[in-house]
């Protein structure tokens, strides 16, 4: 945190002046360790087993916040006695299919309801299904058999300590390296700072989801933070520290390809067939929780795009959209350019050819497009591809073979156009226009408005019906200044929504109609214009409100500061302690106040219990504080919206030196593969050959640089901080390998090359790991060849393995060898590379996905070529080097 | 010159005769840099603004004299940031004014070897021929059980997290139209 983001931290040294205990878990000792009261290296891809162990040490001792246990979470909650666990299937859950690589979830569900979860789980692979829940629940119905006592053999809170009973600290030092004492520490101080006085915060920067199970290390935390009682808290909560200016704000209005503003979904061929379909898909109706109106948060969407042209009579346009068939997502894209499937791609802003995993993939797919159009402030390494990439040099590409033509627009500067960002914790701030930008220099908005303007230009007159969405689509926004820049702030009126009639702006999505008299972008956006007044452009100062600062920016959902605040309160509506009070019930008045906006209904009291046949918001009792969720408890386990296992278990990384220690099934066995000859992976245990690539590499950010570089290797200051790419190894590693203290040395996987001058620190700690020493290394993944600094992108050494829930590669951990020296150069790279192949086994073949003993036979151990084809593994059998120029 | 503004111009007696005697701050200031004063006092404007690197969001004061940026400084008044900024942000000024931001459009056409400048409507209006020539390639009206698709396989795009909610929600609009579905950002990454 204090690499990455270090103004943020300032806030946990204020709370270490005021007494708070800092633990730092972290491969590298970097500038955050050296502010922590504790550091613990741990092994890179083991964070679920150590979590795992933490959540052990709460049951086993019984150490949970009980009262909050019981009555927030789905502890009570018993689950069918169809359900075995990993502990009984050595790895798998029920339900699981080999064929498609994936579960059916019926086995999962809560007693009584074992007809929910007849989802098509590897479709909601492919569309990254998992996203969907980002501000709600996955379905499950309202009513759920409970035993409050927790003694029942398949309520959750037993489930869940039988699960974890053998995550003890000696399997956690043997997982990921931490010695039992340190690990100790680290449980001990976390219960005993959990209590009604007192809260503990987990902080993780995004790498986490950067891991093949990277949703469920996250769940591993949540499941710690309900235990303990730190959800919806002051002080409290599971924080994502996002790193880039709006990257929360492109999550919420999506530019992802299986979502729709405010976390609705794109329709699908062949489930939202119609727009009732969708409707209904979304709604589920039945459903306790606020997503009983999503009718209107769809209605709004659709005439917020097709306005006038949108009416009830033709399910306002539903038929305009583009139905998904599969996966869609960015690294199918790259492999889809590489067969020659995609013919033109607009890069905003983005730098893949540096900045995504598998930088050589990511290089030849560009080479074969008919156009590309790159939008940047400054030239990048995807722009250049033609003619200075690494497969310029390899011969793969040569520029007078290479079709791909190239546009390059420059791009106006955050000080250069008003807009807004949103920042990490949901707040939106607004930016004003300082000066205007220089020579042809636009904003996205001027960019993407024009482009639509021409390209409806060119259709107008076109009777085709594929036109018709182009054509009615409502783009109309007022344009100023001499360049003609859209309004932004019409358009942040248009994402808040109004009624139509008078064009008031909503003040909440409550207000919003499924009768098409009211529009609006983005639902959870709805208010952020309330009053006519851009909220997200306040100002109060800091030191002039309280510490909440409501008044400062505007937070969506309607201002509210921390989600599911409801349960800083008992379930009376009492807070828990006088030093926690944060929202309560003022039983007076008749309503929930407090320091922030209640995440609840204003008039709601404690006591209210719905009706037997209630649902929607209706369906939510008073001492319900998950609103969002189906049954309004905080899921310990999670019946369904998973899609790799109710409860987050301990599976190897993709790549890794160490057979799993837990469980015969080594790899998460739902993980998106795409088995391409272009795509390989190394090997690890069981697979032989495993030795080829024997150290574990990781990779992250240094203050001084941004992501890919693009806008950090460019600026005079930032390059001359931090001026060359290197690799950090351990001096054991170094006496190893030879490796001399600013000399060179190469790192080499199955995809790539890349050569980087070393530093011999002890900020690596060799593991001890099942009796052996595991080395790792890490790598600053901002270098690349363009700007006033370069250097060989870490990104290159990784393929594409990606997080079954929301299609996120695994790119924090994998395995390399290190040798000293320089790389090869020109050709003889690709024979140098081939050999490794070769050597480890790699002629086509592909890591088996199973390698559980279910049945007493464990499949694939010898190392054979697995035929299997199924919709979770993609193959092809045209390797990209047949491609031409 | 007179002797006695010669004597009192001398570090050293006012350092002994003035309020500063450990001679580091007023006795050691020369004529030139009492003449100074900060570029934040004498903008034309400052206009409001947020970091854009990474997602904390700390506050900016972008100052702005003869229309160009001249200094950008934490914004004391954030209850985030409390008018701080990281190694970035504080080289923000340097990300905005640097010589080596593109400022024209470049063109690299097929099999070429150079960039070619293009005027701007020029790159604008091949864009958009080559968008509707490539939606009209690859269009697919309806599946092989004849549901709808309405959908663009042949076109594609991957945008960076520092956009603005507005161009992100323009974007993913004129996209949806144009029946393109491959858009994709950071976030996935």
């Amino acid at each position: 945190m204090a690499e990455a983001h270090p103004v943020g931290f300032q806030w946990v040294m204020e709370a270490k002046r005021r007494g708070a205990k800092v633990i730092h878990v972290d491969p590298r000792f970097t500038r955050t360790s050296a502010l922590a009261d504790s550091y613990v290296p741990i092994r890179a891809g083991t964070d679920i087993a150590f979590l795992g162990g933490i959540v052990r040490h709460i049951l086993e001792n019984e150490l949970d916040f009980r009262e909050y246990v019981v009555a927030y979470t789905n502890a009570a909650t018993i689950v069918t006695d169809e359900f075995r666990d990993t502990e009984d299937l050595d790895g798998l859950f029920s339900g699981y299919d080999p064929d498609r690589t994936s579960y059916d979830q019926r086995s999962w569900q809560y007693a009584g309801h074992e007809t929910n979860g007849q989802v098509d789980t590897a479709t909601e692979r492919d569309t990254a299904a998992g996203l969907r829940h980002e501000s709600h629940g996955p379905p499950v119905a309202g009513q759920a058999q409970r035993d409050e006592t927790l003694q029942h053999p398949r309520c959750v809170y037993q489930i869940l300590k039988r699960h974890y009973a053998r995550y003890t600290p000696e399997m956690v030092e043997r997982v990921c390296g931490v010695p039992r004492e340190k690990f100790q520490e680290v449980a001990d101080a976390w219960v005993a700072n959990s209590t009604r006085d007192r809260t503990t915060m987990l902080v993780y920067s995004v790498g986490w989801t950067q891991h093949s199970v990277g949703v469920q290390y996250i769940r591993t935390g949540a499941i710690i933070q309900l235990l303990l009682g730190n959800i919806g808290r002051p002080g409290g909560g599971v924080l994502a520290l996002r790193g880039h200016a709006s990257i929360q704000g492109s999550t919420d209005i999506p530019t992802l390809f299986n979502l729709l503003p405010g976390y609705l979904p794109m329709p699908n061929h062949a489930q939202h067939p119609t727009f009732e379909d969708w409707c209904t898909s979304i709604q589920h109706p039945g459903q306790k929780g606020f997503w009983g109106n999503a009718r209107a948060y769809a209605v709004n969407l659709l005439k917020a795009y097709w306005g006038a042209a949108a009416t009830p009579e033709n399910d306002f346009c539903y038929d305009y959209m583009p139905r998904m068939t599969g996966d869609h997502g960015t690294y199918q894209t790259v492999f889809n350019m590489i067969d020659g499937k995609v013919k033109g791609y607009f890069l905003l802003g983005q730098n893949p050819a540096v900045g995504s995993a598998h930088g050589r993939a990511q290089r030849l797919g560009m080479a074969n497009l008919d156009w590309l159009v790159v939008r940047d402030l400054f030239m990048i390494e995807s722009a250049t591809f033609w003619k200075d990439s690494r497969e310029v040099e390899t011969g793969e590409i040569a520029p007078e073979r290479c079709r791909t033509e190239v546009f390059f627009l420059p791009a106006a500067s955050h000080v250069e156009k008003p807009g807004s960002f949103t920042q990490t914790q949901r707040l939106l701030q607004w930016r004003e226009k300082a000066v205007e930008a220089p020579g042809d220099c636009r904003s996205e908005l001027w960019f993407s408005y024009h482009l639509g303007r021409i390209v409806r230009s060119k259709l107008a007159g076109s009777t085709r019906p594929r036109d018709r969405a182009l054509l009615d689509l409502a783009w109309d926004y007022p344009t100023e200044g001499p360049h003609a820049e859209p309004d932004a702030e019409a358009v942040l009126r248009e994402i808040n929504g109004y009624e139509i009639a008078t064009r008031r702006p909503l003040a909440s999505y409550v207000e919003m109609k499924p009768d098409g008299s009211t529009l609006g972008g983005c639902w959870i956006y709805t208010g952020v214009f309330a009053d006519g007044v851009n909220q997200a452009a306040r100002r109060k100062p800091g030191g002039e409100q309280n510490w909440v600062a409501l008044e400062w920016g505007w937070a969506w959902p309607l201002n509210r500061r921390i989600l599911y605040n409801r349960a800083s309160a008992d379930p009376e509506g009492r807070p828990w302690s006088d030093r926690k009070r944060y929202v309560w019930w003022d039983a007076e008045r008749g309503e929930w106040t407090g320091y922030d906006v209640p995440d609840f209904e204003k008039t709601k009291p404690p006591t209210y219990r719905p009706a037997q046949d209630a649902v929607g918001v209706a369906g939510i009792a008073g001492d319900d504080p998950f609103i969002m969720q189906g049954d309004g408890k905080a899921w310990l386990y999670a019946p369904s919206g998973a899609l790799d296992g109710p409860l987050p278990t301990h599976y190897e990384p993709v790549e890794s030196p160490v057979r799993n220690p837990l469980y015969g099934q080594q790899a998460n066995p739902t993980r998106k593969v795409y088995e391409r000859p272009d795509n390989p992976t190394n090997p690890s245990p069981p697979e032989p050959h495993a030795d080829v690539f024997p150290y574990v590499f990781t990779v992250s950010r240094l203050t001084e640089h941004h992501t890919a570089g693009g806008m950090s290797r460019t600026v005079r200051h930032l390059a001359e901080l931090q001026p060359e790419m290197f690799v950090e190894v351990a001096p054991e590693l170094a006496v190893e390998r030879g490796l001399t203290h600013l000399g060179w040395a190469h790192l080499v996987t199955s995809r790539g090359v890349i050569e980087a001058k070393v530093m011999v620190t002890d900020r690596l700690t060799p593991l001890r790991i099942e009796g052996r020493i595991i080395h790792q290394v890490w790598l600053p993944y901002h270098f690349g060849s363009a700007g006033l600094v370069t250097g060989e992108p870490a990104n290159d050494l990784f393929g594409a393995t990606l997080d079954p829930n929301v299609l996120i590669q695994e790119s924090k951990v994998g395995t390399c060898d290190v040798r000293p020296g320089r790389r090869p150069t020109g050709p003889d790279l690709l024979d140098y590379l081939a050999d490794y192949r070769r050597r480890a086994g790699l002629d086509g073949h592909h890591p088996p996905i199973v390698t559980a003993d279910r049945d007493g036979t464990r499949p694939a151990d010898d190392g054979a070529p697995d035929d299997e084809t199924g919709p979770g593994r993609q193959r092809t059998d045209r390797d990209s080097h047949e491609r031409e120029g | 010159m007179g002797v006695r503004t010669w004597i009192e111009g001398w570090p050293v007696y006012r350092q002994l005769t003035g309020t500063d005697p450990l001679g580091r701050g007023a006795a050691a200031k020369s004529a030139a840099s009492k003449a100074l004063t900060p570029r934040t006092d004498t903008a034309d404007s400052v206009a409001r603004s947020i970091c854009p690197y990474c997602a904390v969001g700390c506050g900016q004061r972008v100052y702005v004299s003869d229309g160009r940026v001249t200094q950008i400084e934490g914004d004391p008044d954030s209850p985030i940031s409390r008018g701080r900024l990281c190694p970035k942000g504080a080289a923000s000024l340097g990300l905005v004014t640097s010589d080596l931001r593109q400022q024209r459009v470049l063109y690299r056409r097929p099999y070429g070897t150079e960039w070619e400048e293009l005027d701007l409507p020029t790159a604008m209006d091949m864009i958009a021929d080559r968008v509707l020539a490539a939606r009209d390639a690859t269009w697919e009206d309806v599946d092989d059980r004849g549901r709808p698709l309405h959908r663009t396989l042949g076109i594609a795009s991957l945008g960076g997290a520092t956009l603005d909610n507005e161009e992100n929600y323009l974007i993913k609009k004129l996209f949806t139209a144009m029946g393109a579905l491959q858009i994709e950002n950071q976030a996935r990454i």
